[in-house]
């Protein structure tokens, strides 16, 4: 039988063998956490605590600011000690409480009151059999959790469709079709159980009647075999699709249309075709925060490249600067050139190492020019390589002329918005062009074109 | 660029890397990892794969054939580096794309060509075909073919003579099979030209397009590397043989396997149609312009003045290449128009 696929795609160098059969290890808390105040797309929250005082791990931090928001808790019990500006990845700086964790001062000499208390601040467990939908959708907004994929856009507005999009299929993006990245693949292995936890909670959150899936690539069959074992065991209603690997399998756009064979339309989102996609991650922490009451206090990341000493697939506290998960595993070698964030198809490459670890941060990079492999760039000879490539079929050497000439209209009537930066088109460009740049610069300038009449 | 130093100090330091918020890390738009392919890399490879239409042309027409390919290369690198000169550009020489140029045109001109003339078709090529335009990548016709064209324009006697050179070919004469076809008897033509002759290159014709079979290892070369697609190869033999083939039933014209063995048709095909720059760059485009080279070569060989006509069904099929691109752009995924 033929795999499940999507049209276009590449297969870049995997690499996943560096850190495929290491086990998740909880990596200690650093001296000083710096959690931003955006870590999710849309508005970053408002800041409510003081100057110096003493926080418990799992308390509220900030606020969601609006619908498409989130709050953000504290990843450690421990010392408030300032807001402050600071380098994130992705961006330049932003706003990002200091917390130094510890246990609270003692209380001085003659001072009145109890000891102040430094447990985590749990939320009440509910229990998979007796929670409601609205109760699920509730906790996800209160634990502030974000989709895991990359786009850390809020799960309890992807959990909320409008009433007028029925959603019929809800399936988990477990592709992790970025080189390198292990994480989803270590989680599915070592936590197959609650993973089907948080696979039956989307579902009801969604619904009763809604479908439930998995989709994973054919390069982890130990997973795949992990969770069809699971689903049989716990006698629930999951199908495990099989997709064929290849890049960007776990594309929304790809992944729906290898697994149903449906097409979601330029500009339209998933449930626009009556689909929800959610991550591994992400249904594990709905599954910890409804299940075991507790709010994302570390992010699960693959830390890998042919720069890193000990590769690992680490929990991370939220907030660890990047340099702190480099130094814990064993440092970076004489060859190390680049760190990214992410995966080196779609990950930024950090501009400084003070940037901390995010709620959905999956992967910290460090390349080497064997890695890399960036001549430098010579004249496009139209070999339609990227056209080729391309998973959404736009023209990526044409728009890359447009976009440096300046023409967005042009741009805009060749779809450069349907465009998700998958760098599929770079990979493949022999002339080693700057394609997602322009693409991007292209997108950008294209969203602030005025209005097109029809 | 990054300061590696940083890296390295922190890791020696087990502290991983320092302070790097001044921004000496390499910071760059993803992707970060790459195919690993360069513009070069391919053509050094097509060079490649024409190697062994070079050797099959020196087996059967002797070692002076190199003469002319030399004559050719000379000119079209000699004219890539006096442009880059002039232009104050980076030397492009080294990404092998003229010297390419020159060792097309060169396989394509007949075994006793002058090499003067050779070397002017060279300077022609890179000049006129590619330079002129903008340089690799902004050229619309196919540098080697518009140098061929300009021999054929300017020495057509040279170009049409096929017996100076010595040769170990043993057919009547060393007339082309095309030439004989459509100036010779056909009587004749029928007892001499057999396939197998056409198929090893123990005919007369241009250096590298006699031997077909070393054009068919070229193309494996080419389709294994993946440094050619067999959309426009294919759609091209495949027309071949249709246009072909339907002319012959109707009683017209040799059929298809003589017509795809002679001449430059595989050559064409293999080496020429396929060159990036000037083939449609969409998938569907690709299909069209190979069966349009095809449709072209046949009838300028039934009906036209020429014995051969697939260096100027290429060149008119270079010229649609804008507006096939246009007419068959991919749909975005989803899109319903």
């Amino acid at each position: 039988m033929a795999l499940k696929s999507f049209h276009g795609g590449v297969h870049p160098p995997e690499y996943k063998e560096l850190t495929e059969d290491k086990s998740l290890e909880v990596m200690p808390l650093p001296a000083e956490i710096f959690v931003p105040l955006g870590q999710h797309l849309g508005k970053p929250a408002n800041s409510l605590v003081k100057k110096g005082e003493y926080v418990r791990r799992g308390q509220v931090l900030a606020e969601s600011s609006g619908f498409i928001s989130a709050p953000v808790h504290s990843p450690a019990s421990g010392k408030f000690v300032k807001m402050l500006k600071g380098p994130v990845v992705g961006g330049t700086t932003a706003d990002i409480l200091l917390i130094k964790p510890g246990e609270p001062d003692p209380p001085k000499e003659g001072e009145e009151g109890a000891p102040v208390d430094s447990s985590p601040m749990l939320l009440e467990p509910y229990r998979l059999e007796m929670v409601s939908g609205e109760q699920i959708i509730e906790r996800v907004r209160e634990a502030g959790i974000v989709g895991q994929g990359g786009a850390a856009f809020p799960t309890a507005v992807k959990l909320s469709p409008p009433p007028d999009k029925p959603i019929d299929w809800m399936i988990i993006n477990a592709a992790e079709c970025e080189p390198y990245l292990t994480r989803d693949y270590r989680l599915m292995l070592e936590r197959t159980d609650d993973l089907i936890d948080g696979i039956l909670l989307i579902g009801k959150a969604l619904g009763e009647t809604v479908n439930l899936g998995i989709g994973i690539e054919n390069n982890k069959p130990e997973a795949i075999q992990a969770l069809r074992e699971g689903v049989v065991r716990r006698a629930v209603q999951i199908e495990v699709f099989e997709l064929k690997t290849k890049y960007p399998q776990g594309g929304e756009k790809m992944l729906i249309d290898a697994a149903l064979g449906r097409k979601v339309p330029p500009g339209a989102l998933p449930m626009e075709v009556g689909c929800v996609i959610q991550n591994v991650g992400t249904a594990l922490a709905i599954r910890d925060a409804v299940l075991g009451g507790e709010v994302p206090a570390t992010a699960t990341l693959t830390v890998s490249g042919l720069g890193i000493n000990e590769p690992r697939n680490l929990q991370v506290p939220i907030g660890t600067p990047l340099r702190e998960v480099i130094a814990y595993c064993g440092g970076a070698n004489e060859k190390a050139r680049r760190v990214v964030v992410g995966g080196p198809m779609m990950g930024f490459a950090a501009y400084s190492l003070d940037a901390p670890v995010v709620k959905a941060t999956s992967g910290i990079l460090v390349l080497t020019e064997e890695e890399l492999k960036a001549p430098p760039e010579t004249a496009c000879v139209n070999c339609g390589k990227c056209a080729e490539a391309c998973p959404v079929n736009l023209l990526p050497f044409r728009l890359l002329k447009l976009a440096k000439a300046g023409r967005w209209e042009d741009t805009r009537d060749l779809g450069i918005e349907v465009c998700m930066e998958c760098g599929t088109c770079a990979f493949t460009c022999p002339a080693h062009k700057p394609l997602v740049q322009y693409l991007r610069l292209g997108k950008k300038n294209v969203r602030n074109l005025p209005r097109k009449e029809s | 660029m990054a300061d590696e130093s940083s890296v390295v100090d922190g890791a020696k330091k087990g502290v991983a890397l320092k302070a790097v918020s001044e921004g000496n890390l390499e910071l760059v738009t993803s992707p970060h990892s790459h195919f690993g392919w360069t513009t070069s890399r391919i053509m050094w490879t097509v060079t490649i794969a024409l190697l062994p239409s070079l050797g099959a042309g020196i087996f059967y027409f002797g070692p002076l054939a190199l003469v002319p390919v030399i004559g050719a290369i000379v000119g079209a690198v000699g004219c890539e580096w006096v442009v880059g000169r002039i232009n104050k550009k980076a030397d492009t020489v080294p990404d092998g794309s003229a010297f390419l140029t020159g060792l097309l045109l060169g396989l394509i001109l007949p075994p006793g060509f002058s090499p003067l003339h050779a070397v002017l078709g060279g300077v022609v090529a890179v000049g006129l075909g590619k330079a002129v335009f903008g340089g690799l990548g902004d050229n619309i016709f196919n540098p080697a073919l518009v140098g061929r064209a300009f021999l054929q324009a300017s020495f057509p006697a040279g170009m049409t003579d096929w017996s100076t050179a010595v040769t170990r070919v043993d057919a009547v004469s060393q007339a082309t099979p095309l030439g004989l076809f459509k100036f010779g008897e056909p009587s004749q033509f029928l007892g001499d030209i057999t396939t197998s002759k056409l198929l090893l290159g123990n005919v007369g014709g241009c250096i590298g397009e006699t031997s077909s079979l070393a054009i068919i290892v070229g193309a494996a070369i080419l389709l294994v590397t993946r440094v050619a697609h067999w959309r426009i190869m294919g759609s091209m033999l495949l027309g071949g043989v249709v246009f072909s083939g339907a002319f012959s039933l109707l009683g017209v014209g040799p059929g298809p396997l003589f017509d795809i063995l002679s001449g430059g048709f595989l050559f064409g095909a293999v080496f020429m149609a396929t060159d990036y720059v000037t083939s449609p760059n969409t998938t569907r485009g690709q299909y069209v312009f190979g069966a349009g080279i095809a449709l072209l070569t046949i009838l300028i060989r039934r009906f036209g003045g020429l014995p051969e006509g697939v260096m100027y069904s290429i060149l008119l099929m270079n010229a649609a290449v804008p507006l096939i691109n246009r007419v068959t752009r991919p749909r975005i995924f989803g899109a319903t128009s």
